[in-house]
């Protein structure tokens, strides 16, 4: 910091720099990592990340590995509600896994969801990007599943890498999905 | 919870900046309230506000940003374009209201 002197030779802060700093206030900063493809695993990120824009806070959301079913076009519509190894399924392991238990499931959530007018996770994704939050996909599991960013839902800015990840959320808090 | 002066008027808020009483509300303070958040209130703003305060009164309870948008047809876009510190909070605020529960 700069040092200017008052007439009697003291030494006084320049105040043209806490000005500075009053003015530009600091806009808090939050990156989701959403790393998991389940309907269930969907939300949590998409709802925290609107709930930030809505209160003024800049919001990231990266998806990564099966995160990435979430913004993939083929898949954001039919994501289902994970039912095996799930303990909060209140239900044994083996009937979990019967056939059609998954449908039911995740059948059950939506028809929650719904009633509640909880948008749908395509909705939730547009709602996001018309709020200003930036999506973005990552590239290795890209490249691991053979997507690119026409396999993916219009509100995905880029596939970026970890690196650039890292480069766009200095500064910002992590939450990790 | 502190007593300001709004529009020649001495009113409770809250450590948020919300008022305490919404019977103190007035467009003048709206204004104010506006003002501390560095808007300046356009017809597009009072639409919103008029929504949001006659909601309120018929549910008892602020709408969320999605009924805005929704029942309100004021789009997501936009709600940020007026509101860009938050329309989640703003809104309500500067309508004289609580702030809004929910996570929409």
């Amino acid at each position: 910091m700069s040092t200017v002197t008052d007439e009697a030779g003291v030494e006084l802060l320049d105040q043209s720099e806490f000005a500075n700093e009053a003015s530009e206030e600091k806009t808090r900063k939050i990156a989701i990592i959403c790393s998991k493809g389940s309907l269930d695993m969907a939300y949590p990120g998409l709802i925290l990340a609107n709930s930030a824009r809505m209160m003024g806070i800049d919001a990231m959301l990266f998806f990564t590995f099966w995160g990435m079913d979430v913004i993939t076009e083929k898949r954001v519509d039919n994501l289902h509600v994970g039912m095996v190894g799930n303990p909060a399924m209140h239900m044994p392991t083996m009937l979990a896994g019967l056939p059609g238990m998954e449908t039911i499931g995740t059948r059950m959530m939506k028809k929650k969801i719904e009633e509640l007018d909880i948008p749908d996770v395509r909705e939730l994704l547009e709602i996001l990007d018309d709020s200003g939050a930036e999506i973005y996909g990552c590239q290795m599991a890209a490249e691991l599943m053979d997507l690119s960013q026409d396999d993916l839902v219009p509100q995905v800015r880029e596939i970026i890498t970890a690196m650039d990840f890292f480069e766009k959320t200095e500064g910002a808090q992590l939450l990790f999905i | 919870m502190t007593t300001t002066m709004m529009a020649g008027h001495a009113v409770e808020v809250d450590d948020d900046g919300f008022l305490v009483d919404a019977g103190d509300w007035t467009p003048a303070i709206a204004e104010q309230i506006a003002a501390r958040s560095g808007i300046a209130l356009t017809d597009r703003h009072w639409q919103v506000i008029e929504f949001c305060r006659r909601d309120n009164a018929e549910k008892g309870t602020p709408p969320t940003v999605r009924r805005i948008t929704k029942v309100g047809g004021i789009p997501t876009k936009e709600m940020y374009q007026l509101f860009p510190k938050g329309p989640g909070i703003l809104a309500a605020k500067i309508s004289g209201l609580m702030k809004p529960k929910g996570c929409i």
